[in-house]
């Protein structure tokens, strides 16, 4: 097996990461995993010994190496908004702007679900801007909690909350 | 004396103060934003970079904000010496690309450095709130409000499905990575680090050594951080890696008693010999000081040495690292005139308090 990263040299470290029971392999000579070493052992940068790994990702996304899709012509496109395309964020592993997520969902699709093992966010959502997404959500929450309520027969905070529900639901209507 | 180390090199989260501060040197909760309709900093154009600057620093100057976050105060990277952005960089204000390409990049920091907001980092805004000791739900709950102030006032990028959208997928979601730096030797000490470390990669956590060679922590310090941002709440996030700190401590407290029962002469000589080192020697490279101060902070935390501050560990994380020994002497200096410096600089230190 030759190194993920050179292609010249074989393998001999290979290290494994299991994210919410995704495994995903990367396979480096001594000399490219000593590179890394320096990048893991970075004292600051929360995120920065997975974007070499990451660009790696990106490419076998399109069923070629990491290397090999740097040169590829074929790619698909360019975000219009932001210039970007496909090779640079290959290349990076870092989109170029917020409408490229929507420009190669197919690609960032897959790749979120590999690494992060989700593709829907389910935290915080802006008070401004999300105002209404906001509002579905809590409305979301309130009917789990009903139906906790309905089938633990506690009427009276069912009730309570069903009338909260209507409320909220008459202020998205608005 | 004294005066030179707090207003020099002190930061909030050194104090060695906060809950389990024994183990737990420092919590970090970092918000990754970004700016509607202006590319992210890696291909944003530099007019662009300019607008993200004046926008954020415009948002920041206000009352309220300031109210919640403490007086703030905006540094124009740019305008800084290179040594002393790699001083920022030795105190993990900033990272090291930050300090290395400094142009149109700015920092946004409250006094004693608790709070800080990067612009022009990998993404256009990094809001950070760094304490002392195990506090990440105080410190998400800080970072969250600051959060809540500036989106008042500007577009973030948010979508409905992804949740905040950032340069590298893996921050996108919350954008929140939560961490812990904790001092683990006698985990080490015992052997156990490493596979009890490893099982945290399958929970979804990444740990990684201070400042040092891979997996081999200098110092005997990790920092555990979630590595998953999409697809668990803020809250989620931080509980678990609170839930997972505390095991540790848990696990890190029964060595200590451990090696206290079963080879106290062998643990008192570690500890002796590495104060002894610390207090005499004249030359003293930063892997071995980190070593002998690791083993001094146990002996310190097990009474076997008495009268020496337990934050001299976390003050000389920072005090002994090249840039600051540098800063403090105020010129450039060879490897082995930091060693001399560095040398000189512990015995200092500890006289302080011997
Ligand atoms: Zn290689
Ligand atoms: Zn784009």
């Amino acid at each position: 097996m030759f190194c993920d990263e050179c292609k010249k040299r074989p393998a001999t470290v290979h290290v494994t990461k299991i994210v919410n029971g995704q495994k995903s392999e990367v396979n480096l000579c001594e000399e490219c995993a000593r590179a890394h070493h320096k990048e893991w052992s970075m004292a600051y940068d929360d995120n920065f010994p997975i974007n070499k790994f990451l660009a790696g990702l990106l490419g076998f996304d399109t069923g070629k190496t990491a290397s090999s899709v740097n040169l590829n012509l074929h790619a698909p496109g360019k975000c219009e908004h932001c210039g970007a395309n496909y090779n640079q964020i290959s290349q990076t592993g870092r989109l170029g702007c917020h409408q490229c997520y929507d420009r190669f969902q197919d690609k960032v699709e897959p790749l979120l679900r590999r690494v992060q093992g989700s593709n829907r966010h389910t935290g915080k959502v802006p008070k401004r801007s999300g105002g209404s997404i906001r509002l579905q959500r809590e409305i979301q929450n309130l009917r789990a909690r009903l139906q906790q309520h309905v089938s633990n027969e506690e009427f009276e905070q069912a009730a309570r909350l069903r009338d909260q529900i209507r409320e909220l639901e008459k202020g998205m209507a608005e | 004396m004294r005066d030179r180390f707090v207003n020099q090199a002190l930061t909030k989260w050194m104090e060695g103060t906060g809950k389990e501060s024994e183990i737990v040197i420092s919590s970090r909760v970092r918000l990754a934003r970004n700016l509607c309709d202006i590319p992210f900093p890696n291909v944003a154009a530099a007019e662009q970079t300019k607008a993200v600057v004046s926008q954020v620093e415009g948002a920041i100057k206000d009352a309220e904000i300031e109210q919640t976050s403490g007086e703030l105060i905006f540094v124009n990277l740019e305008e800084l010496e290179p040594l002393d952005r790699l001083v920022l960089v030795d105190k993990h204000l900033i990272s090291p690309q930050h300090a290395e390409e400094a142009a149109g990049k700015g920092l946004i920091l409250r006094a004693d450095e608790a709070v800080s907001v990067l612009i022009n980092e990998e993404d256009h805004l990094r809001i950070q709130c760094l304490f002392p000791g195990l506090q990440l739900e105080e410190a998400w709950d800080l970072a969250s409000r600051i959060d809540d102030l500036l989106e008042s006032k500007l577009d973030f990028a948010f979508d409905e499905k992804l949740g905040y959208l950032t340069a590298c997928p893996t921050n996108v979601g919350t954008g929140l990575r939560a961490s812990v730096m904790m001092h683990l030797p006698a985990l080490v000490l015992t052997n156990q680090a490493s596979r009890v470390l490893a099982s945290l990669s399958q929970i979804g956590m990444t740990v990684r050594g201070l400042y040092g060679e891979g997996t081999d922590a200098t110092g005997n310090l990790f920092q555990i951080s979630n590595q998953v941002t999409l697809g668990r709440s803020e809250e989620e996030i931080i509980s678990n890696l609170v839930v997972v700190a505390t095991q540790l401590i848990d696990h890190e407290r029964m060595a200590r008693q451990v090696l206290l029962k079963e080879t106290k002469p062998q643990l008192e000589d570690r500890v002796c010999r590495a104060y002894g080192t610390l207090t005499s020697a004249r030359i003293i490279n930063s892997q071995e000081a980190m070593t002998l101060l690791s083993n001094v902070r146990l002996g310190i935390d097990l009474g076997i040495i008495q009268g020496v501050s337990p934050q001299v560990l976390n003050e000389m994380l920072v005090l002994t690292r090249p840039a600051f020994l540098q800063k403090l002497a105020g010129r450039e200096l060879s490897p082995f005139e930091r060693d001399v410096q560095r040398a000189s600089l512990i015995r200092e230190r500890f006289s302080l308090d011997g």
